[in-house]
């Protein structure tokens, strides 16, 4: 048993519905319990969709249980095939109906439909939704998909886009447009937007593009294998990553690759000197395992700051996650537990976190900035506007994304310079950190302004260190910025708690600054 | 007593034949009652014993929650806790010690079985019996259901109402225990009512810490505020005590019923009944008729959820003037409902139970002009045109009694006012 409150990954049938709900004329028959149908809400409420997923439950309740659920599930397969006329379904059971051994496959093959019927095995137990929609697809793809003769124009397919996908609706839309300015068509996107029929010529294309790991690698590998399609490695997720993207592409179909580049903005946007302040902030990076690789280059090598520590959450991307980070010389963190994952944060203090939507939430509680780079996110994260992560108007968008949340270069310089300005004290806030989120020091000497702090921050600062810090110390420390300040009274006691120091005065604060200082 | 509503001439709804279905149900499991019951018992944790999707599930439900250092948590049983059972009762007990350890404030444990623990049957009662025996009597551990196969969203509150029945210590008091969660703003006010008519041995189940009192007897007489609470009642009548049957306390004529069946059992005099209730009846029933102006003549279609939709169409047909096509729950209980449906005007198809693509056929064919069901059906409903009112808010929002019922009109209304202002063409 493993206790848990947050889980990054839903278990595999989830996997398996992003899969069905991303498609059309494919449909899911699961068993599974009244109840498991809350998995819907992700898809109309999230994503916003405006169609019911295409999943028929069986629902069995505690009366069914016994010789019962194998009807049940027998009926739900006529009742969806009758009704949908889907060209192709898919059928497995989820967690429980797993432990209660009806054979979906078995009782859905017995049934003699003129369709195909694909089943899943999907071990609830063991692996998680990442799995579950590999797995799908890689199934469809298996059971469908055959060698047939090329297309006379340069083609491939883009794989692994589904439903519920961070950002996979754009960046579709934005490779679909780049291949297209390489000369190449698009021949089927699946699982995205594609029918059972789609997928049964796959096998036309050239090459494949591999735009998810997480979700297509295992039909990736297949197709290379019995279709002999070769499949991208590089993901074209930032400026850099685009181009070795397109050279990549070059190489397999041996086209002269030219891509317009000109709406591409983000080197200039990086490069101009608004930006230097940029330079050397410490980022933390947390998400799925293709996200946080490709965020680990951009952020070193595209935005120039300094990687202080990246991980994931995904263990089929562990041996990569830990490739990057010995290459970043850092130590990567596998965990699928938030808490860990707060805590190496706390220990690590970034001056701005790349991760989730739970790191979101970390973030806020620790006062650090934020921005959204993996799945799982919330409705915002599906947006209205045209949003990408992929290809040149990804790497805009990715811009624009990581710097908002940090408070600019010019208003850093304001807030240090009239900190003790009787309107721009610290009490006013940052206004890009929304509520204070910090906790604030409150000490003997008096504020610049007579405005109290909340009296639960200032116990909790004290209490809990073992090193005392004296007034004068205490006096400097609250000349630092306090978007830093956290940082600089952190490695201070850190330092002071090393050497075994007692007190800290200003001394030790500035030792500590020196020992720090990059 | 004379306070209780006029019953509608055509008689009612009560023996109405009932359309039962057996089919896919779009519903939640019992244990998304979690999400509130932690809220209001504020040293109880709820440990679920269960599998990820659990974990989901009411990570899901429970939205923005989850970050707020919720007293709610899955042990997510794995491949190795399948293979034995034995394994399973140690590696739970060790899961308990360090949740303990970690939450020393906790003085109730509830483990939550969910559809792989009853299907394994992992024996949960016997698991709180020890565990109560290792770490009473700091802290008492209690166990019930809301597994997906046992118990349908609400019925989750029931079960772990249920469960602590047969433990409460035993009264020979006069008493009045009022029986369901409410928000405590709501819970205040009721106690406030009560206390007007001169009724103030009051105890509520659930109490907000372990520490409050609460006993249960021969003496005690009970009114749920909650349609869901079958199992609860049973449990409370097995210990002697005595159900006053009412209407629920939706809307101004529902809290007034449920407050005379209460004054009737306690005699309480007319004049007493008439000063403690007039002003906020007129309050209550000057803001329903604000707030329910855009429902009047509108028809309604519920689909089944939490078992309050009886109660919920009697308020709106009665109150908002509004036409109920369906009344869909998920069951129906004629002890707890048969008041409301004495109450709801001849008309609807009562429907217990659910074939949900069945019944959404019915829907569309009748073009309700609003229809109230779960989150996975109302977006792709309001895409066909139809507007939805999603359920789930009913039981998150304070509803009851009579300085809510503005609000509850308004929470039926403000989809319509909105289709109104978006300009959508209204469904035809």
């Amino acid at each position: 048993m493993k206790l848990s409150v947050w889980t990054y990954e839903g278990p595999p049938h989830v996997g398996a519905m992003r899969v069905a709900t991303g498609m059309k004329g494919l449909h899911y028959v699961l068993h599974a319990p009244q109840g498991d149908t809350y998995a819907d809400l992700l898809f109309t409420m999230i994503e916003r969709r405006n169609h019911r997923p295409p999943v028929s439950y069986t629902t069995f309740q505690a009366r069914d249980l016994g010789a019962d659920t194998a009807h049940l599930f027998k009926d739900a397969c006529q009742d969806a095939v009758d009704r949908f006329k889907p060209e192709a379904i898919i059928v497995g059971a989820s967690c429980t109906a797993e432990l209660i051994q009806d054979d979906p496959a078995g009782l859905a093959e017995t049934m003699g439909f003129d369709i195909p019927v694909i089943p899943l095995e999907l071990p609830s137990y063991q692996r998680k939704e990442n799995f579950g929609a590999d797995e799908t697809f890689f199934q469809i793809v298996r059971h469908l998909a055959r060698p047939m003769e090329r297309t006379a124009r340069v083609t491939c397919n883009l794989i692994g886009p589904t439903g519920l996908g961070f950002r996979h609706r754009d960046d579709i839309e934005e490779l679909t447009g780049l291949l297209s300015d390489l000369g190449i068509d698009v021949n089927v996107c699946a699982p995205m937007g594609a029918t059972p029929a789609d997928i049964a010529r796959m096998g036309a294309a050239h090459f494949n593009v591999l735009m998810y790991p997480e979700t297509a690698e295992s039909a990736a590998r297949w197709m290379e294998r019995e279709l002999g399609q070769p499949y991208t490695k590089v993901v074209p997720i930032g400026a850099g990553a685009t181009r070795d993207f397109i050279a990549e592409v070059a190489e397999i179909t041996g086209l002269p690759c030219h891509a317009d580049d000109s709406r591409l903005r983000q080197p200039w946007y990086a490069a101009s000197v608004d930006s230097t302040y940029l330079t050397g902030k410490r980022v933390f990076i947390f998400g799925d395992g293709t996200h946080v690789k490709a965020a680990a280059r951009i952020a070193r090598d595209e935005m120039g700051f300094e990687v202080a520590g990246i991980g994931c959450f995904n263990r089929e991307m562990a041996r990569d996650i830990r490739k990057v980070a010995k290459e970043y010389g850092v130590e990567a963190l596998i965990t699928d537990d938030y808490l860990e994952v707060e805590e190496a944060i706390e220990r690590l203090q970034p001056e701005m976190i790349l991760g989730t939507q739970m790191e979101r939430h970390i973030g806020k509680r620790l006062g650090i900035p934020c921005a959204v780079i993996s799945a799982p996110v919330h409705v915002q994260d599906f947006p209205a506007r045209y949003s990408p992560q992929m290809g040149f108007e990804g790497a805009n968008v990715i811009f624009d994304t990581w710097v908002h949340p940090l408070v600019m270069g010019l208003e850093e310089h304001l807030l240090h310079m009239f900190r003790e300005d009787f309107e721009f004290h610290d009490d006013a806030g940052a206004s890009h950190h929304g509520h204070q989120a910090k906790p604030r020091l409150v000490e003997g000497g008096a504020a610049p302004d007579a405005v109290a702090s909340p009296p639960e921050f200032s116990g909790q600062m004290k209490a809990g260190d073992n090193v005392i810090w004296l007034d004068d110390a205490e006096r400097e420390l609250r000349k630092i910025p306090f978007f830093v300040r956290g940082k600089a009274r952190r490695n201070t006691e850190s330092f002071a708690t090393e050497r075994g120091l007692a007190e800290i005065s200003i001394d030790t604060l500035y030792e500590a600054k020196a020992h720090f200082a990059r | 007593m004379t306070y209780a509503p006029t019953p509608p001439t055509d008689g009612g709804c009560r023996t109405a034949p009932v359309l039962k279905e057996r089919g896919q149900r779009e519903v939640f499991c019992g244990l998304t009652g979690i999400i509130w019951l932690h809220r209001k018992m504020q040293d109880a944790f709820f440990l679920v014993v269960g599998s990820r999707t659990c974990a989901h599930l009411l990570q899901s439900a429970a939205g923005v929650m989850i970050f707020a250092e919720p007293r709610f948590a899955t042990a997510i049983l794995e491949e190795g806790d399948l293979a034995g059972l034995k394994d399973a009762q140690d590696e739970l007990d060790a899961q308990v010690d360090r949740l303990l350890a970690r939450r020393p404030d906790i003085k109730q444990l509830f483990l939550v079985g969910s559809c792989p623990s009853e299907v394994i049957k992992l024996d949960l009662a016997k698991a709180a019996e020890r565990l109560t025996l290792a770490h009473g009597p700091s802290v008492r551990v209690l166990n019930f259901s809301g597994s997906g196969i046992e118990t349908t969203f609400t019925e989750g509150e029931d079960a772990c109402l249920a469960s602590m029945v047969p433990v409460l210590p035993e009264t020979d008091a006069r008493q009045l225990v009022v029986v369901g969660a409410l928000p405590d703003v709501v819970e205040d006010q009721m106690l406030g009512l009560l206390s007007g008519l001169g009724i103030d041995t009051v105890r509520c189940l659930p109490t907000r810490t372990a520490a409050d009192e609460l006993s249960v007897g021969p003496n005690t007489v009970f009114a749920l505020t909650q349609p869901f609470l079958g199992e609860t009642h049973a449990a409370l009548e097995r210990r002697h005590a005595r159900h006053l049957p009412a209407p629920f306390p939706y809307g101004e004529e529902g809290t007034t019923a449920w407050l005379a069946a209460i004054a009737a059992e306690f005699g309480v005099d007319a004049e007493t009944f008439a000063a403690v209730t007039d002003a906020p009846r007129a309050r209550a029933r000057a803001a329903v008729s604000q707030a329910s102006e855009a429902l009047r003549g509108k028809s309604v279609f519920f689909m089944p959820d939490s078992q309050m939709e009886i109660p919920l169409a009697r308020f709106l047909a009665r109150e908002c003037g509004m036409q109920p096509i369906e009344v869909g729950q998920p069951y129906i209980h004629d002890a707890l409902h048969g008041p409301d449906l004495d109450l709801l005007p001849a008309g609807p198809q009562i429907s217990e139970g659910q074939d949900v693509d069945k019944q959404l056929d019915r829907a569309r064919a009748a073009r309700p002009d609003l229809t109230v069901c779960g989150l996975g059906l109302a977006n792709p409903l309001e895409a066909e045109g139809l507007t939805t009112k999603w359920a789930i808010e009913l039981v998150f929002t304070p509803v009851h009694f009579y300085e809510q019922a503005g609000d509850l009109a308004g929470l039926f209304s403000r989809p319509v006012r909105r289709r109104n202002i978006l300009g959508l063409e209204a469904a035809e």
